[in-house]
């Protein structure tokens, strides 16, 4: 990003604002923050808020009594800087409401987004329009290219509305083109341009004007399975080149994640859980969430850690395994690689090593239970050696 | 009018007519002197040249707009005019067609964005746009008579009036229908109100707006013709001897001339609405 940051003068010399002042500390205040988000749609939506806050009534209720519909019900997150934050739900959930409060494209019922520690909604129309267009890049499902642009002044158009001179926005162009391999496309039109090329150029129109933050709505989920495979793959590596704040929503589990760093999973409105990719899919808080990961693999996802027996507990119980000879693994290598070696090596058993000692053992019945989602059984010390514990030893 | 009607509408809107020439005449002079002076200046210069000069360079422009095909028939429809010795008065038609036109467009196009941006713009445009519509034409003829005499232009300004609406309405479609995500990208990257209007929406509505422009001048072709009843002059002059003197041969040139006119009009304006959707 160096050559566009020279191109582009973002940070340049005017006063520092609050955000500048935070960018300095950047490492502690999240990218963005949600605090306590309320969306309700309708005439009477104050009182409506209040009746769902304080008396908790049904959607329903509040649609017949009030005429509002609900949108987003205290939503709290935080997106840490440089983090790919995956919000996940079906449609009608309220994810893409929810993303348009952190531009302030939907103005929210009640609750705070913090961009980089300021409080958008303090914000007058100048300041956030300065905002949305030097701070946060947004794609759009369906590309929202504009047709009657070549690619260039697509890719440009951002720049363009903040009266950037044209050489300096077309070099800026070119250069996220470059970054999506798009270069030398810059004359043609998007209706040249197929669909997975055109939501290229869509991601290179939000990273033309060097956001931190990018917004992404559905981004691939208009393209077919393929492609849109290809284009995860492209992002995610640019992504870690680029380092930039991401919001990322999908109504796609898998999606989610292979991208996100964090998972929320959104449901009618209300954020049903928050976590890491392996917390959402070994630990899901409810039925919903658990309905969603039940068919996700876990080989890529779930790490020796979680399916291990802890090493003093199986020593005790196994005296006589020796643990020192086993094959050993690392304790954030996956399931996958657990397989890998049990298969190569024909072992019963791994050994998962921390900084060279021994924390855990794997064996091949506390590995498949991983595989089906089951936890790992508690190693008893009963007199009557109960069966689990005496498979788990595995002769 | 009828003295047994209750509401009689005619003797307001004569009251009404009757008084604005009376006391306000000042801005209708002024008006009508803008129009007369408009058409005589575009009038004197498509006469100036060479007929086959403004031949070549009109089919030219036809090529070049819409494609080797209407730049042929532009050529041989003009050159079909200038054989039946009717050169002049289809120039003057062209003129007053050009002037109403832009008259017409210049009220039209802002009008048609306000209305698809503003509600009640929208509320009160179409009504009026419904009215104005289906009024017969010949009825625009009479106060444009009464205030600005006769000529050249009432003519233009009856003209003008008649091929407003469809202009209006379509510009209002166009802008209406602009996909609301293309709206969005606008505010998201931190477009003003007004760099959405001629960034985003004026662009992507331009096919319909020049489907309006099209329009518009059909419209003001037709209107032009029928003026002819009130000395404006030009092929619509020529119907109106036709018709008067009861010579068929005349009609019919005239005619003729009139139809090939509309044909370039019509073929070189789709091809300006082809061209604003690539």
């Amino acid at each position: 990003m160096t050559a566009e940051t020279k191109v582009l003068p973002l940070n340049s010399t005017k006063p520092a604002t609050l955000m500048d002042q935070h960018a300095a500390k950047s490492e502690q205040v999240p990218a963005i923050e949600c605090r306590h988000v309320w969306k309700i749609y309708g005439k009477n939506e104050q009182r409506a808020h209040q009746a769902v806050k304080t008396e908790n009534i049904s959607k329903e209720a509040c649609l017949a009594e009030y005429g509002c519909v609900i949108g987003v019900v205290d939503a709290s997150f935080s997106v840490n800087q440089g983090e790919i934050f995956c919000i996940m739900g079906l449609s009608g959930s309220g994810k893409s409401t929810l993303m348009r409060h952190v531009n302030r494209l939907i103005e929210p019922t009640d609750g705070q987004i913090l961009i980089n520690g300021t409080d958008i909604g303090t914000l007058s129309t100048p300041e956030m329009r300065a905002l949305r267009a030097k701070k946060i890049g947004m794609v759009f499902q369906n590309m929202a290219l504009l047709p009657h642009r070549n690619v260039r002044d697509n890719v440009a158009f951002g720049l363009e509305v903040r009266k950037v001179p044209k050489k300096e926005r077309h070099a800026a162009a070119e250069n996220a083109l470059a970054l999506v391999h798009l270069d030398g496309w810059g004359d043609r039109f998007p209706r040249e341009l197929s669909g997975g090329m055109q939501q290229r150029v869509g991601l290179a129109r939000a990273l033309a004007s060097d956001p931190d933050i990018l917004l992404m709505d559905e981004p691939f989920s208009a393209l077919d399975p393929l492609i849109r495979r290809q284009l995860q793959d492209q992002f995610l590596e640019l992504s870690q080149k680029l380092k930039k704040t991401t919001l990322f929503i999908t109504h796609d589990l898998d999606e989610a994640i292979r991208i996100g760093a964090h998972i929320a999973i959104m449901k009618d409105g209300v954020l049903v859980q928050i976590g890491t990719p392996e917390e959402i899919v070994t630990n899901p808080t409810d039925e919903y969430v658990a309905d969603f990961v039940a068919g996700i693999s876990r080989l890529h996802l779930v790490s020796a850690t979680t399916v291990m027996y802890p090493a003093v507990d199986f020593l005790r119980k196994f005296p006589e395994v020796a643990a020192e000879q086993l094959p050993s693994v690392g304790p954030d290598d996956d399931l996958d690689t657990l397989v890998e070696i049990m298969t190569d090596v024909e072992a019963n058993r791994v050994a998962v090593r921390a900084d060279g000692k021994i924390i855990g053992i794997v064996t091949r019945r506390s590995l498949l239970r991983g595989i089906q989602g089951k936890p790992t059984e508690k190693i008893q010390f009963d007199a009557a050696q109960p069966q689990d514990a005496q498979a788990a030893g595995g002769a | 009018m009828n003295g047994d009607a209750v509401i009689s509408i005619g003797s307001y809107i004569e009251t009404l007519v009757d008084w604005l020439n009376v006391n306000h005449a000042a801005p209708f002079e002024m008006l009508s002197a803008l129009m007369e002076r408009s058409v005589k200046l575009l009038e004197a210069v498509l006469l100036f040249p060479n007929a086959f000069v403004v031949m070549i360079v009109v089919a030219l422009l036809a090529w070049k707009v819409a494609g080797r095909q209407v730049g042929a028939l532009t050529f041989g429809g003009l050159l079909f005019c200038y054989l039946m010795d009717l050169w002049k008065a289809t120039m003057l038609t062209t003129a007053l067609v050009g002037v109403s036109t832009m008259a017409a467009l210049l009220v039209a196009i802002p009008l048609g964005i306000w209305s698809a941006v503003n509600p009640t713009a929208d509320k009160i445009t179409r009504p009026v746009m419904d009215f104005m519509q289906t009024m017969p034409p010949w009825v625009y003829l009479i106060p444009a008579v009464i205030l600005f005499s006769l000529g050249r232009a009432p003519a233009v300004i009856a003209t003008a009036v008649f091929a407003i609406p469809p202009a209006l309405r379509l510009t209002s479609l166009g802008i209406k229908e602009v996909p609301k995500d293309q709206l969005e990208v606008g505010k998201a990257f931190g477009a003003t109100q007004g760099q959405i209007i001629w960034k985003i929406q004026i662009p992507t509505a331009m096919p319909s707006i020049m489907a309006g422009v099209n329009q518009c001048i059909m419209m003001s072709l037709a209107m032009v013709v029928l003026a002819g009843l009130i000395g404006a002059g030009g092929l619509g002059g020529e119907v109106v001897r036709g018709l008067t003197r009861m010579m068929i041969g005349v009609g019919v040139r005239s005619g003729l001339a009139i139809v090939i006119l509309a044909i370039i009009f019509d073929r070189v304006t789709q091809g300006m609405v082809a061209l604003s959707k690539r």
